[in-house]
């Protein structure tokens, strides 16, 4: 199938940049050091801060800098191409292929963050248990359950980074609204500080928010915070919002077709 | 050799390099880029430097600029020594001082600021090589009356077409007053109008201020129109070195006599030096060598047959050097 | 090209290489350096809405950290026994030296990408250090929205830190952020310099820089004691603030350390800059000899 072997492709890709992901796996491990331990500092004075103890605190920060890259919290990650494409007029050339924009990008995206899940998700997070205690899950079911939801956080990124980039058909300067984006997933999705440590009336409404299901969801699965229907419940809100930010950037697609069509490009 | 400009004698560059070999492992080979370099360029010669790619052109710029130090082998250009270590400026002295005796262009690549005018650009190279003010302006001034730079002078780099900023790039190596001037593909990818006007641009430079020259290219026709002197490399060594009808002979090079007679007649007969490879009606195909000249085979078909017209056609260039290259025999030419 | 100019300009322009040096090396480097950064922030200027929201963005980007220590401290009185204003001392003290290096010679880690595409080839064709035209490249001067954002929380600390001040502790302001810069343009210096053999390795430099600025702006109290030998022995980073503030803030050296200790901040410096400066010319040279 056509997406498949675009999302195999896009993995390849990703799978030569060897040097380029050490770098990145040795750069995480050392903010997840460092965060570590001014969460350490936070809940010696606070122990049940946000609900959790200490691993699950230390879980939390760990789990961060192995879901970054994926999700793609402070970059366009492949998207940023996109950008360059509309930019520069090129969208036309892809608005012409026999396949769909939103779906070549999505399993584009989806290859690169499976290859980033893995190479630069799964050593931080073995030096994080390596160095300290971690409330990691025993049951095979929990981190399927976490799996699914990183899956599912990847899409909501997508979705998210999707419509900063189209927003390029209509703005000369696509930089700032990408910076604001950014800025607001680093800070709304838990990466700067876990979402239940907020003031209790930001943390109810964060968790509404799409950018809780990039990390506070797949985070509060994997440390044992949401069990059960709770966990099913994450995977919902996360997948309620995929769906949508897809049909909204369909709807946008739709508009901004149109105006390539009527503009020639 | 009284004024050799550029002077290389045994230069050698090996490049060690790691290649896949399975999965996992990987082997450090040595490649010699160039072995065994050996010539001169005096003052205000035009010379031509050819070779398939990856055949050692680049590296041998590479060092020339100062840029690449060799592997074995003594090089000097306008007298400075780009890798002595005393000196001023310590391990870097001889090529920052080299620099400002130098002009490099390369085709494929600016050394112009993409995104600033392209007049700050030269103001940028005025002052990093200290041009004098009557210097930088009587040579800006010339650049861009013969290079028609005069509309160009206010837009970014990165807006220009290729031709023209070919030509900016072409006028930034000269503001300093090089004494020698190096240029990689200069005319790759232009427009027949833009090639011409920088040949005749070098052409002008080259005789009016006596610039030394030496210029990579695939298009023979730089060649023929520029250079008196060609040096072709191959495998990193100089196969070739002389002009360019020597290295017509050399590789076997033929010129083509085409005559028409007032009537279809048998092939043309009897003429030394020649032999009828073609006949259609009443027009006839005669093969000579290359460096043989053309009047004395004229005289004789004019003598004996009803001639209307003639032409003569130059042999295929890149023919005769594919022959060089497949050969392997080609005896170096010393000197020019 | 008037006749005769050739003869009169290379001669002149060679005896100016040669006069003084390689002092005069090094003073063509800065001032090359100086122009190079007066074109980049004209062509930055000559958008300035474009300009003015990258400028509050990079404000905002840097200003994250600062909120995260706000809401760490809403939850709790000391972080590692310190008060916010102590931390934010700290933070202070590091945001505004590492951005500064940052917008200094932030640019130096486009220099793998420079050797990737070969562009780094037109720079060591002319006259000047090719470390004056990295270092000047891409001049972001945006980066001024993080030095306020750095030196607002700076100027709220001073104000509020409990601290008997004299005039030997308010003379150590200001060194401390020249000795900070310093040291970060230092690593800067060390991380391209690991580039040439590394080219795609850039994001490591991220670790000691933005990671190092992220380590420091909490107190050194906060991490395991090996960690912060690694940042006081090995890379030197704690001479940024953490040695010299606890002086200011008059409490003990985080290892125990003789209370001298925190003068020695621009010798360190100093010394890293000179390290850093070796590293960039070995790297510089093996290049030349590699190409690759």
């Amino acid at each position: 199938m056509l997406y498949a072997a675009v999302a195999t492709g896009s993995f390849r890709r990703y799978a030569t940049y060897r040097v380029a992901t050490a770098a990145g796996v040795f750069t995480n491990t050392v903010f997840g050091f460092i965060v570590a331990y001014s969460y350490i500092a936070l809940w010696d004075q606070r122990p049940h801060l946000g609900g959790y103890d200490l691993p699950q605190a230390m879980t939390f920060a760990w789990t961060g800098q192995a879901l970054l890259a994926a999700t793609s919290l402070m970059s366009g990650g492949g998207i940023a191409e996109l950008q360059d494409r509309i930019r520069t007029g090129d969208i036309a050339i892809d608005l012409h292929r026999p396949a769909d924009l939103q779906l070549w990008w999505l399993a584009a995206d989806l290859g690169r963050a499976v290859l980033q899940l893995i190479g630069r998700g799964v050593v931080p997070l073995s030096v994080g248990a390596l160095f300290f205690e971690l409330a990691l899950p025993d049951h095979p079911l929990t981190w399927l359950l976490f799996l699914t939801s990183a899956l599912l956080a990847v899409v909501v990124s997508f979705g998210l980074r999707y419509l900063v980039a189209l927003a390029s058909f209509w703005l000369m300067d696509g930089a700032g609204l990408a910076m604001i984006a950014g800025l607001a997933g680093t800070f709304f999705s838990g990466m700067v500080l876990p979402l239940p440590v907020f003031p209790d009336a930001l943390a109810h409404t964060a968790q509404l928010l799409p950018w809780a299901s990039l990390l506070q969801v797949p985070a509060d699965i994997l440390l044992g915070a949401r069990t059960g229907a709770d966990a099913l419940r994450g995977l919902l809100l996360q997948a309620g919002w995929a769906v949508a930010l897809l049909a909204l950037g369909r709807l946008v697609q739709s508009y901004a077709t149109r105006k390539v069509v009527v503009n020639g490009g | 050799m009284v004024d050799a400009l550029i002077e290389v004698a045994g230069v050698e560059k090996v490049f060690s390099v790691r290649r896949k070999a399975g999965r996992l492992r990987r082997v450090r080979e040595e490649v010699r880029a160039v072995s065994g370099l050996d010539f001169t360029v005096a003052r205000g010669e035009m010379v031509g430097y050819i070779g398939p790619n990856g055949a050692g052109k680049s590296t041998t710029i590479k060092m020339l600029t100062g840029i690449l130090v060799p592997s074995a082998g003594r090089l000097r250009v306008a007298g400075i020594d780009p890798f002595a270590r005393s000196g001023t400026g310590g391990a870097a002295g001889g090529r920052l001082r080299l620099a400002r005796r130098i002009g490099v262009v390369f085709g494929q690549r600016t050394t112009l600021w993409w995104d600033l005018p392209l007049k700050d650009s030269y103001e940028l190279v005025r002052r990093m090589y200290r041009v004098p003010d009557a210097t930088y302006r009587a040579n800006l001034e010339r650049c861009v009356e013969l290079l028609d730079l005069a509309p160009l002078l206010d837009v970014p780099v990165r807006q220009l077409s290729l031709g023209q900023r070919m030509r900016g790039d072409i006028a930034a190596a000269l503001l300093h007053d090089p004494e020698v001037l190096y240029l990689d593909e200069p005319t790759i990818g232009l427009d027949v109008v833009s090639k011409a006007k920088v040949r005749s641009f070098l052409r002008e430079v080259n005789a009016e201020r006596g610039t030394t020259v030496l210029l990579t290219t695939h298009d023979l026709t730089d060649i023929e129109q520029l250079c008196h002197r060609v040096m072709v490399i191959d495998h990193g060594r100089l196969v070739y070195d002389g002009d360019l009808t020597g290295l017509l002979a050399a590789g076997e090079g033929e010129r083509m006599l085409v005559v028409d007679l007032d009537r279809e007649l048998p092939p043309i007969d009897g003429v030394p030096g020649a032999r009828t490879v073609k006949v259609a009606g009443p027009r006839q195909w005669l093969a000579f060598p290359a460096e043989a000249s053309a009047a004395p085979l004229v005289a004789a078909v004019a003598e004996r047959y009803p001639l209307v017209d003639l032409s003569i056609r130059e042999p295929d260039i890149e023919d005769v050097i594919a022959r060089l290259y497949a050969g392997g025999t080609a005896t170096p030419v010393a000197g020019a | 090209m008037a006749d005769g100019v050739l003869e009169t300009a290379a001669p002149r322009t060679e005896r100016a290489a040669d006069a003084g040096g390689r002092w005069a090396v090094v003073v063509h480097g800065l001032r090359t350096y100086r122009l190079l950064v007066w074109m980049w922030i004209r062509a930055t200027l000559a958008y300035r809405a474009s300009f003015a929201m990258t400028v509050v963005g990079n404000f905002a980007a840097t200003a994250l950290d600062f909120v995260a220590l706000l809401l760490m401290f809403s939850r709790v009185d000391v972080l590692g026994g310190f008060t916010l204003p102590e931390v934010a001392l700290l933070y202070g003290l590091a945001g505004t030296s590492m951005n500064l290096a940052d917008l200094l010679m932030g640019s130096m880690d486009r220099l793998g990408s420079r050797i990737r595409d070969g562009s780094l080839d037109t720079l060591l064709l002319r006259p000047v250090p090719v470390f004056a035209q990295l270092a000047a490249d891409r001049f972001a001067l945006r980066r001024l929205g993080g030095i306020t954002q750095a030196v607002l929380v700076l100027g709220w600390a001073l104000a509020h830190v409990d601290v008997a001040w004299s005039v030997g502790r308010v003379l150590m302001v200001p060194v401390m952020v020249l000795t900070g810069t310093a040291i970060f343009a230092a690593v800067f210096t060390a991380g391209a310099a690991f580039q040439f053999w590394a080219q795609d390795a850039a994001e490591v430099q991220n670790s000691f820089t933005y990671g190092g600025k992220a380590m420091l702006q909490y107190p050194p109290t906060v991490f395991a004691q090996d960690l912060v030998r690694g940042v006081v022995f090995v890379v030197p980073l704690a001479f940024v603030n953490w040695v010299p503030a606890l002086w200011l803030l008059g409490r003990p050296e985080p290892l125990g350390l003789p209370p001298w200790v925190a003068f020695l901040g621009p010798v360190v410096a100093a010394l890293l800059c000179a390290v850093g400066g070796l590293l960039w010319r070995r790297a510089l040279a093996a290049y030349r000899s590699t190409g690759s």
